[in-house]
């Protein structure tokens, strides 16, 4: 059953490795400067080796636009993401298989009146803009170093030739790479609230059950790669056949620095510890950085006159298009797939102030709040309105929220033993967690107040920007605790009924 | 990586090769004239035994190279570039070997006073073929080197020209010499300043082929 849902998202995968391979290995197997077999094998193992290891950073900031939490709206969002892809595949645009999942996820937010994150949000369609932009300065660069470079060093050109084989296949492992931790997110993030899977041990390598999501996801590109990379590549006669080889060694060297930054948290890690401002971590289109960077290359060479304009113009009505289009048709299917087909597509959550969370309000609101002390409200959308009625200012309205966000979760120490792992969590920690055994939680921030209480382990740090990174990770920990000890996914996995 | 260097690194030689056999026939070319100006027989016809000789190693070498640069796929984007400049070049070879045998077939009179004005002649066209093989060269090793050769071939393909007119001019003017034998000798100059033409030609070539590869 799980497969079946887990198809859309297999299906998304399929496609951007189709897709996006042309992007990394296009120039060099359409000028037979490698072949489609060598290109094909390096680029699926880094591509599946990137989901792996760096996607979870860019997956993060994906999975804060939108929590979905049950595994039928996970597969309607992929799939209206996945329908928009070819359709705008279809058009000619540069598809982006970012934007069109950010338009689907804020579909569903939409459908089941959940609270859209505008702060991740406004972070990922900023990138958007900033991707080529960016993409283009690096191609601008590294241009004309290659070309200042090429010219004092006197090389025979059958040297450069095989110089420039070697570079657009470690280039393009680079770029496989990338593309791996920067767009896994795409593919596998809105299944990240619904994950069927458990971690995964490898000998010395643990993968947990986030990675083993991704590890499936990036066998899906990596089959998009085989079986049909090289049809896009040698038919649809991409931008990048035209380029010399060595023009497309900048361009997909730019364009793979702009992934990666976009999805290193060691990059990130390093910044913060310069005292460098880190860039946000966010799935990028590569199509799109594609084009920015061969703009670079085009001003580099010939000013401003080399940019093609109306390839620039279809990258904006696809800025638009795709997210709008992918939204409407996810809020539609997920309307068919509720009611028509009664599948559901989303664990509905409630909100209250309850008992518990009446204490955490801030003394100045507790007036006002008052009056809706114990009412339940069906959805986020739906208590919101209630606080604006209240009088409750915007800016408080963020903490509330999460304040009053009902969930179920019941510590057991059996399934503490069973579930969690301690090479990742670490024996303090479980510790903690099992001398939380029998006790309820109708509030995820109850379950963080008493492991903070229990163990230091348990408490996020703050005062500097140094402990983001940290921070994240223990973030990912109690996640996985709020999946694991969720009261709904207990039942499912025990086969308990709800009676 | 270690075979792909070696094999492109044996095909470097076998194009540095190619070059240098087109060099030495133009030279010998150079030489066998100036024995014909001075009517040592002997001394022509070896060189022009010699040149023929270079110039079936230069075809075979060319070939060879061809072959090489398509079964390996190896330098696709200017593949098409530099093989014509290679068959290019060689034309200038074969453009050499055929005046060679014209001039030991025809035998054409060069009259004493325009001996050394001749000899001036065949030494800038062969000036050019030299620079021409120098570009070429160039286009392969140092790219911002061309522009140098092709200013000097242009210079001694200009060069031909005037010193081919002086001469058909002087020849022409003069009322003692029989009409044959000014238009024999003017068919000779004109083929001397055709190797000379061809040169500039490729130098031209040269010249697109490197602005393409400065990207």
């Amino acid at each position: 059953m799980i497969w079946i849902f887990l198809s859309s998202g297999l299906f998304l995968g399929w496609s951007l490795g189709a897709n996006d391979a042309a992007n990394i290995f296009g120039t060099a197997i359409g000028t037979k400067m490698l072949r489609f077999r060598t290109a094909a094998i390096f680029g699926s193992i880094f591509v599946i080796l990137g989901a792996v290891i760096s996607g979870s950073g860019a997956a993060h900031t994906l999975g804060k636009l939108g929590d979905i939490n049950a595994v039928g709206g996970a597969f309607t969002v992929a799939l209206a993401a996945g329908a928009t892809v070819s359709w705008m595949a279809k058009l000619g645009l540069p598809v982006s298989t970012t934007q069109a999942i950010v338009g689907s996820i804020v579909g569903w937010d939409l459908f089941t009146g959940s609270r859209i994150d505008t702060v991740s949000l406004t972070k990922i369609v900023s990138t958007w803009f900033f991707s080529p932009l960016l993409a283009g300065i690096f191609a601008f660069i590294l241009f004309n170093i290659l070309k200042f470079y090429l010219k004092r060093v006197k090389i025979h050109l059958l040297q450069i030739d095989n110089f420039t084989r070697i570079g657009l296949l470690l280039i393009g492992i680079f770029g496989a790479y990338s593309l791996g931790a920067n767009n896994i997110a795409n593919v596998m993030g809105v299944f990240m609230g619904s994950n069927p899977f458990k971690g995964l041990s490898l000998g010395f390598f643990y993968l947990n059950d986030i990675q083993v999501l991704f590890m499936v996801g990036g066998f899906a590109i990596a089959l998009g790669i085989f079986t049909y990379s090289y049809k896009v590549i040698t038919t649809v006669g991409r931008e990048l056949h035209k380029l010399s080889p060595l023009a497309a060694l900048v361009v997909v060297l730019a364009e793979s620095l702009v992934l990666f930054i976009f999805a290193s948290q060691s990059l990130e890690r390093f910044l913060i510890s310069m005292g460098i401002p880190p860039l946000p971590l966010v799935p990028v289109s590569s199509s799109q950085a594609v084009v920015g960077a061969i703009v670079g290359i085009g001003i580099a060479r010939g000013g401003a006159r080399a940019i093609n304009f109306k390839k620039l113009y279809k990258i904006v009505i696809g800025w638009f298009l795709t997210p709008l289009s992918s939204g409407i048709l996810s809020f539609i299917l997920l309307f068919f797939m509720q009611n028509v087909f009664q599948i559901s597509t989303y664990r509905p959550i409630k909100y209250a102030i309850t008992e518990y969370a009446y204490r955490d309000v801030p003394p100045t609101l507790k007036q006002a709040i008052e009056p809706i002390k114990g009412e339940v409200f069906a959805n986020a959308r739906e208590f919101k309105e209630k606080l604006s009625e209240l009088g409750i200012k915007r800016e408080d309205t963020g903490y509330l929220l999460s304040l009053a966000r009902i969930d179920s979760i019941y510590i057991d120490s059996m399934i503490a033993n069973k579930e969690l792992d301690q090479k990742w969590f670490g024996k303090k920690r479980i510790e903690a967690v099992k001398q939380l055994h029998g006790r309820m939680f109708v509030h995820k921030w109850q379950v963080v107040k008493e492991l903070s209480k229990i163990s230091d382990e348990w408490k996020f740090r703050s005062g500097d920007r140094r402990y983001r990174v940290y921070n994240r990770e223990l973030q990912k920990m109690y996640d996985t605790i709020f999946h694991v000890f969720s009261i709904q996914n207990i039942r499912e996995k025990f086969k308990i009924s709800p009676e | 990586m270690i075979p792909i260097f070696k094999k492109t690194k044996q095909l470097e030689a076998k194009i540095d090769e190619f070059l240098d056999t087109i060099l030495q026939a133009a030279l010998e070319f150079k030489q066998a004239l100036k024995y014909y100006l001075n009517g040592d027989w002997n001394e022509f016809s070896e060189r022009e035994n010699v040149v023929d000789r270079l110039e079936g190693r230069a075809d075979s070498r060319r070939r060879d190279i061809e072959n090489q640069l398509y079964q390996e796929m190896l330098i696709p984007e200017s593949r098409g570039d530099v093989l014509a400049l290679l068959e290019n070049s060689d034309d200038v070879l074969n453009l050499i070997a055929d005046t060679i045998v014209e001039f030991s077939i025809e035998r054409p009179e060069i009259f004493p006073e325009v001996k050394d004005q001749f000899d001036s002649l065949v030494e800038v066209s062969i000036g050019a073929v030299e620079e021409m093989v120098c570009a070429v060269r160039s286009y392969f090793k140092n790219i911002t080197g061309v522009r140098d050769h092709i200013s000097k071939i242009m210079f001694f393909e200009k060069e031909s020209d005037k010193i081919g007119e002086k001469i058909k001019r002087y020849i022409f003017e003069r009322d003692d010499i029989d009409l044959a034998k000014k238009t024999h000798l003017r068919t000779f100059i004109t083929y001397i300043q055709n190797i000379a033409d061809k040169a500039e030609d490729i130098g031209d070539r040269v010249n697109i082929y490197a602005i393409k590869r400065m990207m």
